[in-house]
């Protein structure tokens, strides 16, 4: 044990390699929708430019995924209390309301193209289906994951409490809430 | 510090350490599929890395000189052109199409999957975790994805050279229109959908990549390793991949609008276009949108390409001359200016593009200053060489030329950094020799260096000598011989991407100029497969190395043994004690990092 410890300390290691794995791409994924965002800005101050009502559904979402936010980090302090109990039924209630926002946004983008909004052309709806559209897809990366801890943690087999796992998924979850956010202020605000 | 062995308790522990340090004697068996294919060391991934992008290599110097072909001799026609090209070559002369085509993926081919992938790809893997004393990289597992889908889109990309319509033949850099409408020529057919799925698993792997090497070296250096003592090397393919991980995604955005005005009807890109007279319903779209997303990409990465050769030099330089690298924190210094820099420049692309002069000035003063960081850097390798004490291996003499040939292409910088210069030389042959000579020539120079240098910490062997000299005079002389002409075509106003010049009175003057042109990439092309040969053939029958120190050097990578296995060290990794440069100290030649500071030691900076 004493060969192995001090072999280990060799490494010096102030944030879990994972973690820091994790914000990296966070970064990345920002760099992504700043292209995005920025690249509406530059096409809204030019010709043929047509706005778009935004849903009131969208609000609705908003809060769902608030909620999730704050149901993930309960998850996590039940996780770290060794309340396997709690920790379970948080994580199935985040991972639920995860599928709910990514079911209101398919009901945002139909109707938004009853009320006549296409992706065809070049306004700001054709934007909005996309950059709303791989957010979601974010969303849905992040439910698997959550998905996969669920099974984790029902699963009679695996006896974890490596705190880790969960912890990279409520980070990732976080940030796909405050990207959300994020552009749904920009909307409502550039639209 | 010192207690840390006895009473640190590290927070966390990954599994793959224990687990290696657990076995470290009777090493875990491996089956061929896991340590060839699915493998997750570093090194082998490395390996894979490295031979895929000479693959690549071959096909994009086959390209170049097919379509020299063209350009030397285009009054002449190649039957054998039609044997291998079918009917691309019809006659034994390259069709127009073909020939657009074999231009832009020699573009796309180089740029990404041979100085991006395969360059940062090989030597990030191999060298970040044995220079920074690591067992492997922070997650092994993804960077196991991150050459498989390196692997994926090089597949798809190499897919879209046999389909019927051919491959994307735009420029590589898939400017729309021609990118985004299907009916604009033949290669913007299904070729340009394989360009866009190739390079969005390309972009995949190089996040993946990056994520690691980037999460490892901050993460993951041995005991003693503190920043300031980490080889340039390291710190290079730091930067290179922050750069990366934060323009990849910004060409991804990019490529996806114009998936969306390819399929969905969308008009991120299209206005104003008429198809054989009938005008498009696409309006509002701004094309030059896609030059700002493609070039906010575009511009970090030639540093992408460029700062892992200037890591590998500065590193053969110091051990060849055995002499501390000159400037070790004005190196760092100079790496950091440029990665900054390289975000804020991308716009002198777009010069005459009818980008505003007075935003366009502001963008002619950032691009000049990346004058300061690289000639700094150029000041430091000539002073590390001044007074050395110089070994001419083949990686030294790489190294060396890498300097002249990163001077040679720099100078040209500075006249294409000025917009109002540029309104001459955009677009002309001046680009064409500027760009190959600093980037594309420069940076192999760096990537034959480290190949050179490293082969016998990845093989265990050397690589034959005489034909490394044959390679790199042949390729010195004949790179200056084919880009130096360029520019003063270039001057001369000859524009860049026409399939025949010989027509057109102005530049018909060049005839012979390109046909020598022509000629000399051909034989420099051939050199290279001798470099392919001498590399294949050292792997089985290279002199064998004896010493675990072959070069004298101070780093970690030469503590392991001389085939180090999955984990690098059989015993605990080595502590550091010292810089990386401790050359020619106190009268001794090299004092390894992992040396203990003696009490009598003068001291160094």
């Amino acid at each position: 044990m004493q060969v192995m410890e001090s072999t280990v300390s060799t490494q010096r290691k102030k944030i879990h390699p994972h973690k820091f794995t994790l914000w990296i791409g966070i970064g990345s994924i920002i760099m992504m929708f700043a292209g995005l965002t920025s690249a509406y800005i530059v096409k809204r101050n030019q010709a043929e430019w047509s706005s778009v009502i935004i849903p009131k559904i969208f609000y609705y979402s908003t809060v769902v995924m608030l909620i999730s936010s704050l149901t993930i980090q309960m998850a996590l302090k039940a996780f770290k209390e060794r309340n396997m109990h709690q920790y379970r039924r948080l994580i199935t209630i985040t991972a639920l309301l995860g599928l709910g926002f990514i079911a209101m946004q398919i009901t945002g983008f139909m109707q938004l193209t009853e009320a006549g909004s296409r992706l065809e052309g070049s306004g700001a709806a054709a934007f909005l289906y996309v950059i709303f559209g791989l957010h979601a897809l974010h969303v849905l990366g992040g439910a698997a994951a959550l998905l996969w801890m669920l099974y984790r943690a029902f699963s009679a087999r695996i006896r974890s409490y490596n705190p880790v796992p969960v912890e990279l998924a409520a980070t990732y979850w976080h940030f796909v809430d405050l990207l959300w956010i994020y552009l749904f202020v920009f909307f409502l605000w550039k639209v | 510090m010192a207690n840390d062995s006895f009473h640190g308790h590290p927070e966390v522990v990954t599994t793959h350490e224990v687990h290696h340090d657990e076995h470290h004697v009777h090493h875990h068996k491996e089956t061929f599929i896991t340590k060839y294919v699915f493998s997750q060391d570093h090194k082998m991934i490395a390996k894979q890395f490295l031979i895929t992008g000479m693959i690549w290599a071959i096909m994009g110097g086959l390209m170049s000189v097919l379509f020299r072909l063209q350009l030397g001799y285009p009054d002449q026609t190649f039957p054998w052109l039609e044997d291998i090209l079918g009917r691309w070559a019809r006659g034994g002369k390259i069709s127009v199409e073909n020939y657009y085509a074999l231009v832009t993926m020699h573009g796309t081919v180089l740029v990404f999957f041979v100085l991006t992938g395969g360059l940062s790809g090989t030597f990030a893997n191999l060298l970040i975790p044995l220079q920074i004393g690591a067992r492997d990289m922070a997650s092994p597992f993804l960077n196991m994805l991150s050459y498989w889908f390196f692997f994926g889109g090089s597949i798809v990309m190499l897919a879209s050279l046999f389909i019927q319509t051919g491959p994307f033949s735009g420029g590589w850099t898939f400017y729309p229109p021609l990118s985004a409408l299907g009916d604009a020529s033949p290669g913007s057919k299904a070729g340009a959908d394989y360009w866009i799925i190739g390079m969005a698993l390309f972009i995949i792997s190089s996040l993946l990549g990056g994520l690691n090497y980037i999460a490892t070296i901050l993460n993951m250096r041995t005991k003693g390793m503190s920043m300031s003592r980490l080889p340039l090397t390291c710190w290079a393919l730091l930067f290179t991949a922050i750069l990366g991980v934060l323009s990849f995604p910004v060409l991804l955005s990019g490529v996806l609008l114009v998936v969306f005005d390819r399929h969905a009807g969308t008009s991120f890109y299209l206005a104003d276009i008429f198809v054989g007279g009938k005008a498009l319903p696409n309006e509002g779209g701004s094309a030059i949108l896609f030059q700002h997303l493609f070039w906010f990409l575009g511009h970090p990465e030639v540093y992408i390409i460029i700062l892992p050769a200037m890591g590998l030099v500065s590193e053969i330089m110091a051990i060849n001359c055995r002499k501390p690298i000159f400037g070790y924190m004005a190196m760092v210094g100079s790496l950091f200016a440029i990665a900054i820099l390289a975000f804020l420049v991308w716009a002198h692309h777009m010069f005459v593009t009818g980008l505003n002069p007075f935003l366009g000035s502001v963008f002619v003063l950032l691009t000049l200053l990346i004058a300061v960081p690289s000639a700094i850097k150029v000041f430091n390798w000539l002073t590390t060489m001044w007074r050395g004490n110089i070994r001419f291996t083949p990686a030294m003499l790489f190294a060396v030329g890498f300097v002249s040939l990163f001077i040679s292409g720099g100078l040209t910088g500075i006249w294409l950094g000025n917009s109002t210069l540029d309104i001459h030389l955009h677009d002309t042959y001046f680009v064409i020799a500027h760009f190959h000579i600093v980037m594309g020539v420069s940076a192999f120079f760096g990537m034959f260096a480290g190949i050179y240098h490293w082969f016998p910490k990845m093989y265990g062997r050397y690589m034959n000598n005489s034909l490394a000299y044959i390679h790199f005079w042949v390729t010195l002389v004949g790179a200056y011989l084919i880009f130096w002409p360029m520019h003063y075509q270039g001057l001369a106003g000859m524009p860049r991407r026409y399939f025949d010049y010989s027509q057109w009175l102005s530049f018909s003057q060049f005839s012979d100029l390109n046909k020598f042109i022509s000629t000399v990439a051909m034989i420099v092309f051939a050199v290279q497969l001798l470099f392919v040969f001498n590399f294949f053939y050292s792997i089985f029958k290279g002199r064998r190395v004896t010493s675990t120190n072959p070069w004298h050097a101070t780093t970690l990578e030469w503590t392991t043994p001389v085939r180090p296995g999955h984990g690098n060290w059989p015993g605990e990794i080595p502590e550091v004690h010292r810089w990386a440069y401790d050359y020619g100290k106190d009268g001794r030649d090299f004092i390894p990092q992992t040396e203990p500071v003696g009490p009598n030691e003068s001291k160094h900076h």
